[in-house]
């Protein structure tokens, strides 16, 4: 039972595609922000992995000093706006806020960290300047939150910084990779705009570094390189009826919808085969696109889900049905996909087995692949003396991430393997102060 | 059920809720409300002679969320014509006979006083209140706190009332004065029938970060205001203790004012000694509704604990309020926190450590911090903090059995003569080294933190 109609156009999908964390209000701001009890040593900052210093900018904004606010959380995050909004709040600061101990409703840490950075963006209050010309020049390859973050810290620090990006818009996951209702294009680039105007670092859009030639000229331009190239697109399943007409990634899924909205094209009966946060992004997508049946196929149980228990349950409470211990064996069509074979699973001391003779078959006209993303191995290898590890991340030192070749720094899913937008800024400022201690030697 | 009636100085009324002279009096129409409301009493706001009031009037002390903690206004008496209050409290006392609808007054001459009591008693007046307190305008003039500032004046201006008046007469003082004592003193010497207390605290509540100007802000300028509202109401209570222990005043009735909101200040007010209530900053913020929640919770309170009348328990605090000097110096608690309902948010720790007596540490697992019991002077601090509702409680630890005080100390010549003496209850506290304190040395999480 699909509980959304299919958008027609702009409003219709802005409808359907609300914002989950709107912007508060002043009242609102006001309210929350009064609840906050200034923990010693504040958990909630614990728990952020960049490390903002929550307790004050939240009491920042109950005096009325909300650029003061801004101010504090840019210290720590870069993307400061990006992440108040998209973070896994539930599972960082706001599942840390000590209130949860009393059964007592969490601040909302993100709403209010919006509150304040959404106001200088929206105000372009001047709040950064770059730091005095040091005559050095830093490349970035990757205008992700990674990227992103580098070339700001890096610009304070007096940097030249020109980025490399492949695509047209710059924040990477951010404006590409995260499901429409958690942040709207205008505002991810919205903050990249007030932050690239003030700091005034270069991107090179539609360039992709993808020879050793390449390389070798940035090499020879630049002090330093970063490398913030994120993953690649949609893994492949090596499974028949792969190529048929209607199997689409998740990824690239998401893309088309965050840039086409309502003109992207859905089918009636949607299977998306995946159990991470992607896939519970395009099987919400494909229900608020009006798909009658979105079916969530997942080959292990609920429990061993990969994804949040709140992004599974948002997906549920668009309409999602779930259906767990089915392995695909095969996609069926002819040209066109008919359906996914499946075979039931069960998991035996943790060693997932399938049950003979239980094969079914889920009818659908789309099934969407969110099985993981390509690793950026290819390009790891065009660069000389870069170690990295069986998970095909590249090997940094965790206090510089500097990499196994001096000249080259790394962030985010590069040498994570892909996680949240807040890790990969925390990642590039780290980079940027590695690469200033590494240049000013 | 308990029965809140009064005969205040021999002013009847229904409860002991009256509204105090102020701006929710200033009208027949507001008045009427009110006892239509539940409210049993109201001082008509102040009446004298013709006046101008300025544009704005009011500002207000915010707490976090809270709006008005403490409220200053600036307003002068009723700049209404006299005539149109006198006829509007003929038609309130004629609908409410069995309200107390007191007359509050401020004018200057023994002729004028004279003049206005008669009209005010003439229009079936319950009682006079004497505002001796308004700390802003008029006591430029030689009125309001000016009168309550000077015994002498205050005096002979009660006695000039007293002469005139045929109806009660409350004293209303003002708390712009070190000792309180001194102008109550002087309104029972004049044979005042009762008094009430306390009228506004001189105050400034803010400044305009822009202008300059305090607030509330008139054309640019502002000029000290009255305060009022909750957080007066600590300061209200202490002096109306100071007058109830009074020898030569406890006798004389009293109208309790200040701050009060809540059936539970309505008890604490009455467990002082006050015989009637008065508000204002509530009924300001929330309108004439909030009666109800103060009748309730005082019947509540008057039937758990078997009082007939508020006379059964007025007064009951006033033995327990003593001087420092008969404080039992062996009594000893501690501050004990609930594991399970304990948040972790630490504020008691850092509270304790930075401002206090360094008597609570944190575990080098997890958040829930622990009381180190020889150093817990029992201060309360933590327990005042502490967000969760009693999860950290003050434990009384010696056995009740020993009893000094410092004035039992002095008259027997053994005041303690070291710093070690085991009287003084400092003995066995320790207080980390200086150095401690810089945030590479400190052994807490945050000080481990700065050594990464």
């Amino acid at each position: 039972m699909a509980e959304y109609k299919r958008p027609v156009n702009e409003q219709e999908f802005n409808e359907n595609f609300k914002q989950k964390k709107p912007l508060m209000n002043d009242t609102q701001a006001f309210y929350e922000s009064s609840r906050c009890l200034f923990c010693y040593d504040a958990p909630c900052m614990e728990a952020c992995p960049t490390g903002i210093d929550i307790p004050l900018f939240i009491k920042q904004i109950n005096t009325g000093n909300t650029e003061g606010a801004a101010k504090t959380i840019y210290d720590a995050n870069w993307m400061g706006n990006a992440c108040g909004t998209i973070c896994p709040t539930g599972v960082l600061c706001e599942g840390a806020c000590v209130y949860n101990n009393q059964d007592v409703a969490p601040l909302l840490i993100g709403r209010l960290q919006n509150f304040a950075t959404k106001s200088v963006i929206d105000a372009n209050t001047k709040m950064f300047a770059a730091g005095e010309d040091n005559g050095k020049k830093v490349a970035i390859i990757g205008a992700g939150p990674a990227g992103i973050s580098c070339a700001c810290e890096l610009r304070t620090l007096g940097y030249e910084v020109d980025i490399f990006e492949a695509k047209a818009n710059p924040s990477g996951l951010t404006v590409h990779g995260i499901a429409p209702y958690k942040i709207s294009n205008e505002e991810v680039l919205a903050e990249m705009k007030f932050l690239q105007s003030q700091l005034g670092y270069n991107i090179k859009y539609n360039t992709s570094i993808t020879s050793k030639e390449q390389l070798q000229e940035i090499e020879s331009n630049y002090d330093a390189v970063f490398i913030g190239v994120g993953l690649g697109a949609t893994a492949k399943l090596n499974m028949t009826g792969e190529n048929l007409e209607g199997v689409v990634g998740a990824v690239e899924f998401i893309e088309e919808l965050r840039m086409k909205h309502a003109d992207v094209s859905i089918a009636k009966n949607v299977v998306v085969i995946g159990g991470g946060n992607t896939a519970m992004d395009a099987a919400s997508g494909s229900a608020r696109l009006g798909a009658d049946a979105v079916t969530l196929a997942y080959r292990r149980s609920k429990e061993d889900m990969g994804a949040y228990d709140f992004e599974y349950n948002l997906a549920v409470g668009a309409g999602v049905n779930g259906l767990f211990n089915a392995s695909p064996l095969e996609i069926v069509g002819n040209g066109k996909v008919e359906g996914v074979k499946f075979i039931k699973t069960e998991s035996i001391n943790g060693k997932l087995s399938t049950i003979e003779g239980s094969e079914f078959t889920v009818p659908c006209e789309m099934v969407i692949k969110a099985t993981g993303q390509a690793k950026q191995g290819s390009f790891f290898e065009l660069i000389d003396g870069l170690e990295i590890d069986n998970k095909t991340r590249v090997k940094v030192n965790k206090n510089t991430n500097q990499t196994t070749n001096p000249k080259y720094f790394a962030g985010g899913d590069a040498i994570n393997g892909g996680a949240e937008v807040v890790n990969g800024a925390y990642d590039g400022k780290l980079a940027a102060n590695g690469i200033h201690e590494w240049l000013m030697k | 059920m308990a029965d809140l009636s009064i005969n205040f100085a021999g002013i009847k009324a229904p409860n002991p809720f009256w509204l105090a002279s102020a701006p929710p009096t200033n009208s027949g129409y507001q008045i009427m409300k009110a006892y239509d409301a539940g409210w049993g009493g109201a001082v008509w706001k102040t009446l004298g002679m013709p006046t101008i009031n300025v544009s704005s009037r009011y500002g207000a002390t915010n707490y976090g969320s809270r709006r008005m903690a403490g409220f200053s206004n600036i307003e002068l008496i009723s700049d209404r014509p006299l005539e149109d209050n006198l006829r509007e409290m003929r038609e309130v006392t004629k609908r409410f006979p069995n309200h107390a609808t007191i007359a509050s007054l401020m004018v200057d001459t023994q002729a004028e006083w004279n003049d206005i009591i008669k009209q005010v008693e003439d229009a079936g007046a319950k009682g006079i209140e004497l505002n001796f307190g308004c700390p802003h305008g008029m006591c430029e003039r030689g009125m309001g706190s000016a009168v309550g500032q000077d015994p002498v004046a205050l005096k002979a201006i009660v006695e000039w009332v007293m002469d005139a008046a045929n109806i009660p007469v409350i004293t209303k003082l003002s708390p712009n004065i070190s000792h309180i004592t001194d102008p109550g003193l002087a309104a029972v010497e004049a044979k005042t029938d009762a008094i009430s207390l306390i009228n506004t605290v001189k105050s400034i509540v803010g400044i305009d970060l822009d202008t300059y100007a305090p607030y509330p802000v008139v054309d640019g300028k502002g000029t000290n205001g009255g305060y009022c509202g909750p957080a007066v109401k600590p300061i209200a209570l202490h002096m109306l203790k100071d007058l109830a222990q009074h020898q030569l005043i406890k006798g004389t009735p009293i109208s309790g004012i200040g701050g009060i909101e809540t059936w539970r200040d309505v008890v604490e007010f009455i467990l002082l000694g006050a015989t009637s209530i008065q508000v204002c900053t509530a009924v300001m913020h929330y309108g004439f509704g909030i009666v109800r929640e103060m009748e309730e919770g005082l019947h509540k309170f008057m039937d758990d604990k078997g009082y007939k009348t508020i006379y059964d328990f007025t007064g009951k605090a006033l033995p327990n309020v003593t001087e420092w000097k008969h404080l039992n110096l062996k009594s000893d608690m501690k501050a004990k926190i609930n594991e399970d309902k304990c948040i972790g948010c630490d504020v008691c720790y850092i509270a304790c450590d930075d401002a206090a007596h360094q008597a609570i540490k944190l575990p080098t697992e997890g958040r829930i911090p622990s009381i180190i019991e020889e150093n817990c002077v029992g201060c309360n601090l933590c327990s005042l903090v502490c967000p969760v509702e009693n999860c950290i409680t003050m434990e009384r630890v010696d056995d009740g059995s020993e009893h000094v005080t410092w004035d039992e100390l002095t008259l027997a010549d053994k005041i303690p003569d070291t710093w070690n003496d085991d009287r003084a209850g400092g003995k066995g506290h320790f207080v980390p080294e200086p150095m401690e304190a810089m945030a590479n040395k400190r052994k807490d999480r945050s000080g481990e933190r700065n050594k990464q």
